[in-house]
């Protein structure tokens, strides 16, 4: 069982690591969006599931509403991030930005 | 963009007031002058409060008879103001059956993002990045038609990496910026046709 926890949270780790690296890298606004925005998300639902099953080490009602509410948060990610990315690129579009093509500078 | 979509709903509506099809506009609740539409009413409306019910009692705890009565009441507001917001056609007929058409569409999404999320984190790692991304807006539309479905599909192109939706229009025009060519080429492929059978528009 804790060998499942670590394995998951060090794969969360491992995701929200390259949503950071993805971010100082890409070479503009639109293409850094994609690991800021969805690295993200299956970094945070792998962290939340591990945590959710840790918790559930001791079983009982108590615990068993709390992993719950966890996935909960998950869900709700799930529903909301990619909602959030795309006002950002609709914002970004609105804006006037133009996406980097190849070939061009990095910005 | 919410004043955008309000706007095309408005359209809608007035589409549906010219044809005199009043069956999907929901101004208003249900009128409860005849026992049809007390039916039509009443489903919806239960199944709202079951939904906050369970809600309520995971995020509360708590199981003494003072918290499950203030739980039941707050429930039963919220599911006679909101009900018409969850399920927006009163047509019953069927519901489960789209439910569970649904929850086999979650599956293959999860192991879609999975295998992208690797394929972009493998890009992100890789040293000569630079040279194998090449951002592009694709267009295209899509055969689906109900609402529903198409934000499922722009939240699925959004959550699967590599592909982000720009744009959608209430006809089915999509800007999707892709950051590579491999993410932006299957588009809308094997995605459009799942969600397609999940919604029953095949």
């Amino acid at each position: 069982m804790d060998i499942i926890v670590c394995l998951l949270l060090f794969a969360g780790l491992f995701f929200f690591t390259g949503g950071a690296v993805g971010i100082l890298r890409f070479p503009d606004f639109y293409s850094r969006l994609h690991p800021a925005g969805k690295l993200d998300t299956l970094g945070l639902l792998l962290a939340l599931i591990g945590l959710a099953l840790f918790n559930l080490h001791h079983f009982s009602l108590g615990t068993l509403l709390t992993s719950l509410k966890i996935i909960l948060i998950a869900v709700f990610v799930f529903l909301a991030s990619p909602t959030a990315t795309h006002a950002i690129v609709d914002a970004g579009v609105r804006a006037g930005l133009a996406p980097w093509t190849k070939g061009e500078k990095r910005r | 963009m919410w004043k955008r979509e309000s706007h095309l709903l408005d359209k809608k509506e007035q589409k549906n007031l010219r044809t005199g099809d009043l069956g999907n506009s929901n101004k208003g609740r249900p009128a409860i002058e005849n026992p049809q539409s007390r039916r039509l009413f009443f489903y919806p409306f239960f199944l709202t409060f079951i939904i906050m019910c369970g809600t309520w009692v995971v995020l509360s705890g708590k199981f003494d008879p003072f918290h499950l009565s203030l739980g039941l009441i707050s429930c039963g507001i919220v599911a006679y103001l909101s009900c018409d917001l969850l399920f927006p056609s009163p047509k019953i007929r069927g519901l489960l059956g789209q439910w569970a058409r649904f929850a086999r569409y979650i599956p293959w999404l999860m192991c879609e993002i999975i295998k992208a999320n690797l394929h972009v984190t493998y890009l992100v790692f890789h040293p000569r990045m630079m040279e194998l991304i090449d951002p592009k807006i694709v267009k295209f539309r899509s055969k689906l038609e109900s609402d529903l479905a198409l934000v499922t599909f722009a939240n699925s192109i959004t959550l699967t990496p590599g592909t982000i939706t720009v744009s959608v229009s209430i006809d089915g025009d999509f800007k999707v910026h892709a950051i590579d060519k491999a993410s932006g080429d299957p588009l809308p492929g094997a995605m459009e046709a799942n969600i397609a059978k999940a919604f029953g528009e095949v």
